[in-house]
């Protein structure tokens, strides 16, 4: 704040230059009352609240990189024969896609360095994405007032997916165009449209001269147009709701503890940028990416061993790789359901995720903003419901890599495809019970804590020589840290019959809802948590076990 | 496992082993004398069979039968040719240790000799494919392009891009081309051993094969470029999908930990 | 852990009471030792109060953003003097372009440098105290709800949307249909199928090709378990339409024993115990050819499934819904030939396939 003050008091001579400036953009972009609310406005610190930050930074990377490589890529599929500098290819036809692909890495200065950190960025990208999202999950972010700017992250995990998708399939090389083909294959599988979409979309049989190009714009104006705009609604309403902080001494729902953005957070956040660029650079510079060079351009009639797509898209791979085989005809039509059933579970798994906070906070009937994180341990269910999803997604990308987990641990591909099969509707089930029993578990030890102090370590003799071990209290601000959390009841539905002895009409969702209430706030999930008069019960009795 | 296990306990087992060791014993003393000069051809070749078939009795004829007939532990070697043998033996492949979804390539226990010895045995029971010449295998006058359409046409499919190797059905594999002989590539694409195709000439011409042993020679040699830097494993997106996860996001989140990390207090005093 | 049990009835309703004391901020009160005790007090680093210690961070940052400046005229320099086409060998990452390495070390010390300066300037040398600011809630006061909707009644009667139905529901009628417009102007994305899902160049006559040697297929040029690929004559790699050819009329031969043939249609189709089946995979249409001579089962790289080419192209594992369909071969002039084309569409399934 003193900076605008200074700005207004007395002073001999001219403003400084900058001042003029800033003076001229103020009068037409307000830029001064833009500044007062947000020039030292406060972010808490934590290294996982820089996640997004590394999303955010690999984002532009990408663009910047991108862009780069859009001037020397060109998006054709006319063919030529390849008289580059890399001998393997020599005499070779190919697409000018491929081709120019190939120049990039081997004529062009850089060009190889800035495929490479585009390329792992993008993954870094995903990545980030995916672990920031679980962030946000696991503390419960995603709650009132930030449940829209939730959506708006998760769309542009999925936009950033397929942005991702569509990039890796222009070099048009024997790996992506495989993708390509198993797209086409998902196309005609559609009922009805199936063969219509597929013509319009690849512009006749595949694989045609369209696809490539089309691709293309989508790669680089349509999606990266999209994303960039969820982008700056994210960060506008992540400083408009100020950020979320952990609970902690001086830490309530009505402030939010940390550094200014001016100074301390700018330099943070700005130096991070610097470093994730640094540590991709030197990624890109260390290990190999893509290396189309030795993949080879696409050819319909041939394939590699190995055929997978980039670990984001792992996830649906492997739901495809371990459906049965199942087709239905019937009246002269076909249903695909090796790939129809898998494509639509895809989507289902990760709208179930999305749409997991709107769930929550119908079953809480929760109207209250919410800025201070939940310990994963005091919210059992979600938490338990988060490792579930986490692993039938792991399950489905290690189904992805079926053939490489073969040959790598000397396994039997189908043994794997069962195990995948059978893991993806067990697994989840398993987590989730053992998540919530550990849950539950760090819950008593919370209390125990709280009640009984920290275990010291330092062994005693006691006068009539039981040795005991002493507990050390804790002080205030472990206390609270252990007690801030809320306990509310479950929600109850009421006597099945009202006072006249008529039962009382109850909507199935209204029971569904006592249900669920009672899976996040009943017994199986809440350790009462130590109260003051249980606290001084046993301190004042100076003495415990 | 059963069968070999079963095996051990033979009244003769003791003898079997004693032959191999002897066998062995014979080998290393052949591997390191200096050779005998060649004699006449015709009489080397007989004597070449002799010894072969003498090899093949302690070595082979427990499996595919003591006239190379085959038995229900192993196949008929009649007519496989003595490129096959060359193959089978000089890879180590053969004999085989134990029986499972495939036999794995080991070390070799023969000397070249005793190899050629084995195979001459072999050939004189049927007619089949014989060992390639150097100037076969060899990338004088190969397309090193070609060759890597053709290897993308043929091999890749089992073998990967550049011949890392990959799964098949039920635990078999097709094994990495890494480090493989060029005469045992040839040899393996004319015969065809256990589940691999085989891939005669009418297939893929000599010439095709040259190519696809120079084009495997370039992209996964000792000294083969990976310009990009690590290459990974050469086996795609899964390995660099956890290398991203572990390195790239493992060295970020390691980063942000510094950046968010409070800074030390001074010590009170 | 056994009291912890026995103390879980206890009632709920005095949490309430405490907790608004712990939200309250700052209030240590002996009552209630769970109470918020506020924001530690702000405790001093090395640099705040030892000049010699800020002098030393000062340094270093300098040092790094240095670091950083010769970095990057490394970079420039590297770029002019290091040969695109040098590879060098660095253990243990292997045999590597020398200019990837070097751009790529320098571009990234360059902008980490800067990174970790700025970092390392914000932790030692800029305050590191912590402040607290107020939130405030998002939802509008009841006045401000209630002039919003005020608002926005007058405007919607201003307009007399409500009254005029007419204007309101042909409005929304030509907005409905506008798209229109859109989706019509993508119709010329691509053309009609027609048949050509349905149809491959296979038909009566076609001699078989092989797709390495481009020589026409004798039988006695497919042994029992070799495995050959074939195109249909006259497709050649330069064709203008070769990639959605091939994409249909790829082929792959192998020679089975008659008598292990097991299904009795593959076998009238085969010529001597060659059969000729589609490459391209009945589940989305990857070039399958993973073929295990001894079991007679291809494998698809793609999902896994399996077929078996001594079964009429059976299904025996993975995602694929129907068999691969076989092509009828024949001998004609001691050359192998097409008896007739594709009795089905071959590759992936669609909606009108039947």
């Amino acid at each position: 704040m003193s900076n605008e003050t200074s700005a207004t008091t007395t002073r001999r001579g001219p403003a400084p230059r900058g001042e003029r400036i800033a003076d001229w953009a103020d009068g037409r972009l307000g830029i001064y009352s833009l500044a007062k609310s947000n020039m030292r406005k406060i972010f808490p610190d934590h290294w996982s609240f820089m996640l997004g930050e590394v999303a955010l930074y690999s984002f532009i990377i990408i663009i910047l990189t991108g862009v780069y490589l859009t001037l020397f890529f060109h998006p054709s599929m006319a063919e030529v024969t390849y008289h580059g500098s890399y001998v393997p290819m020599q005499g070779i036809r190919m697409t000018q896609a491929f081709e120019s692909t190939l120049n990039i890495s081997f004529d062009v200065r850089g060009g190889l360095l800035i495929r490479q950190i585009h390329h792992w960025a993008a993954l870094v990208f995903l990545a980030a994405m995916m672990v920031h999202m679980m962030r946000v999950f696991f503390t419960g972010a995603f709650r009132k007032p930030r449940e829209v700017n939730w959506l708006f992250g998760f769309l542009l995990f999925v936009l950033g997916m397929f942005t991702g998708f569509t990039g890796y399939s222009l070099p048009d090389d024997l790996l992506s165009g495989t993708g390509v083909r198993f797209i086409e294959g998902v196309i005609l599988a559609m009922p009805l449209v199936g063969s219509y979409l597929q013509f319009f979309i690849f512009g006749g049989e595949f694989p045609g001269h369209d696809i490539i190009p089309r691709f293309f714009t989508v790669h680089v104006l349509l999606l990266p147009g999209i994303m960039l705009g969820l982008l700056v609604a994210h960060l506008i309403l992540v400083f408009y709701h100020k950020h979320t902080q952990f609970p902690g001494a001086g830490k309530t729902n009505n402030n939010v503890v940390g550094m200014p953005l001016l100074p301390v957070y700018m330099a943070k956040a700005g130096g991070f940028f610097f470093l994730v660029f640094g540590v991709i650079a030197a990624i890109a510079a260390i290990a190999s990416i893509n290396p189309v060079w030795a993949i080879g351009p696409y050819r319909p009639d041939q394939v590699s061993t190995g055929a997978q797509p980039d670990w984001y898209m792992g996830f649906a791979e492997g739901l495809v790789r371990v459906m049965p085989g199942w087709e239905w005809n019937f009246w002269g039509h076909t249903l695909n359901f090796g790939v129809l059933i898998p494509i639509l579970v895809f989507p289902l798994v990760l709208v179930a995720i999305a749409v997991y906070p709107f769930v929550e906070s119908w079953v809480r009937g929760d109207k209250r903003e919410h800025h201070i994180l939940d310990r994963p341990r005091n919210v059992p269910t979600r938490t338990g419901f988060g490792v579930a999803w986490l692993i039938a997604y792991f399950v489905m990308l290690i189904g992805g890599g079926n053939d490489l987990w073969a040959t790598h641990f000397h396994l039997s591909i189908n043994s794997i495809t069962w195990f995948v099969r059978i893991a993806f509707f067990v697994g989840p089930v398993l987590g989730f019970i053992a998540t919530k029993r550990i849950c539950l578990g760090l819950q008593r030890r919370d209390k125990d804590k709280v009640l009984h102090g920290r275990e010291s370590g330092i062994i005693k003799r006691l006068p009539h020589g039981e040795f005991i071990e002493v507990h050390e209290p804790l002080d205030q601000e472990q206390l609270h840290l252990l007690t801030q959390h809320e306990q509310p009841e479950p929600l109850e539905l009421g006597p099945e019959v009202d006072e006249n002895g008529v039962e009382r009409k109850l909507s199935r969702a209204q029971k569904l809802r006592a249900k669920l209430s009672k899976s996040y706030y009943g017994e199986d999930s809440v350790i009462a948590k130590p109260t003051v008069e249980e606290y001084k019960e046993i301190t004042s009795g100076h003495g415990h076990h | 496992m059963k069968k070999l296990s079963a095996r051990r306990r033979h009244p003769l087992a003791a003898l079997v082993v004693l032959l191999l060791a002897l066998a062995v014993t014979g080998g290393l003393y052949a591997a390191f004398a200096p050779a005998d000069k060649a004699q006449a051809d015709d009489t080397a070749q007989s004597l070449a069979i002799k010894e072969g078939k003498k090899l093949f009795a302690v070595g082979c004829a427990s499996c595919h039968g003591t006239g190379g007939q085959g038995t229900s532990d192993g196949p008929s070697l009649v007519g496989v040719g003595a490129a096959a043998v060359d193959f089978q033996v000089g890879t180590g492949r053969m004999p085989a240790q134990q029986p499972g979804a495939q036999v794995p390539r080991k070390r070799n226990i023969y000397t070249n000799a005793q190899i050629d010895q084995l195979a001459a045995y072999v050939a004189s029971l049927g007619a089949g494919p014989t060992v390639p010449e150097k100037s076969q295998y060899s990338s004088d006058g190969a397309n090193i392009g070609k060759g890597g359409e053709l290897f993308r046409t043929n091999c890749a499919q089992c073998h990967n891009f550049t011949g890392k190797g990959g799964a098949l059905t039920n635990g078999k594999f097709a094994p990495t081309l890494e480090g493989v002989d060029p005469k045992h590539i040839y040899e393996a694409m004319e015969t065809g051993p256990q589940n691999m195709p085989s891939f005669g000439d009418g297939s893929l011409s000599k010439q095709n094969k040259k190519d696809i042993i120079a084009y495997l020679g370039a992209v996964n040699g000792d000294e083969s470029e990976s310009p990009g830097g690590l290459d990974l494993g050469g086996l795609g997106p899964v390995s660099e999908g956890l290398f991203g996860y572990i390195f790239g996001l493992g060295a970020l989140i390691a980063v942000a930990i510094w950046v968010a990390a409070r800074t030390t207090k001074a010590k009170k005093s | 852990m056994s009291e912890t049990g026995r103390h879980e009835d206890v009632p709920e309703e005095t949490l309430p009471g405490e907790r608004e004391t712990a939200h309250e901020g700052a209030v240590i009160t002996a009552e209630n030792p769970f109470a918020d005790p506020g924001l530690p007090p702000h405790e001093h680093r090395a640099q705040d109060i030892d000049e010699r210690a800020a002098k030393r961070s000062e340094r270093t940052v300098a040092l790094l953003f240095v670091v950083s400046m010769i970095a990057t005229v490394a970079f420039i320099a590297s770029y002019v003097a290091i040969p695109i086409d040098k590879i060098v060998y660095i253990w243990p990452i292997g045999h590597i372009s020398a200019l990837n390495f070097a751009l790529g070390l320098t571009l990234g010390a360059a902008l980490f440098c800067i990174g970790a300066g700025a970092v390392h300037w914000a932790r030692t040398l800029m305050s590191d105290e912590e402040v607290a600011d107020e939130r405030h809630p998002i939802e509008a006061t009841p006045e401000v709800k209630a002039k919003v909707m005020a608002d926005f009644a007058d405007g919607a009667k201003e307009s007399q949307i409500g009254r005029r139905k007419l204007v309101r529901n042909t409005m929304f009628g030509a907005l409905a249909l506008v798209p229109l417009s859109g989706v019509v102007l993508l119709r010329d994305l691509g053309p009609l199928p027609g048949t050509k899902l349905r149809t491959t160049n296979w038909k009566k006559g076609v001699r078989l090709v092989n797709a390495s040697t481009n020589l026409p297929l004798r039988p006695e040029d497919i042994a029992v378990g070799s495995l050959t690929f074939a195109k249909p004559e006259g497709l050649e790699e330069d064709d203008e339409e070769f990639a959605e050819k091939i994409a249909k009329d790829a082929l792959m031969l192998v020679r089975i024993q008659p008598q292990n043939i097991k299904d009795k249609h593959e076998l009238s189709w085969s010529h001597e115990g060659i059969v000729a089946y589609s490459k391209i995979c009945t589940h989305v249409g990857c070039p399958i050819s993973l073929y295990e001579q001894q079991t007679h089962h291809v494998l698809c790289p793609c999902h896994q499934s399996t077929f078996d080419l001594s079964d009429g192209g059976r299904v025996i594992f993975g995602p694929a819904g129907h068999a691969l369909p076989q092509l009828h071969i024949t001998e004609k002039d001691g050359f192998l030939e097409a008896a007739s084309g594709f009795g089905e569409p071959v590759g992936p399934s669609f909606w009108e396939r039947g």
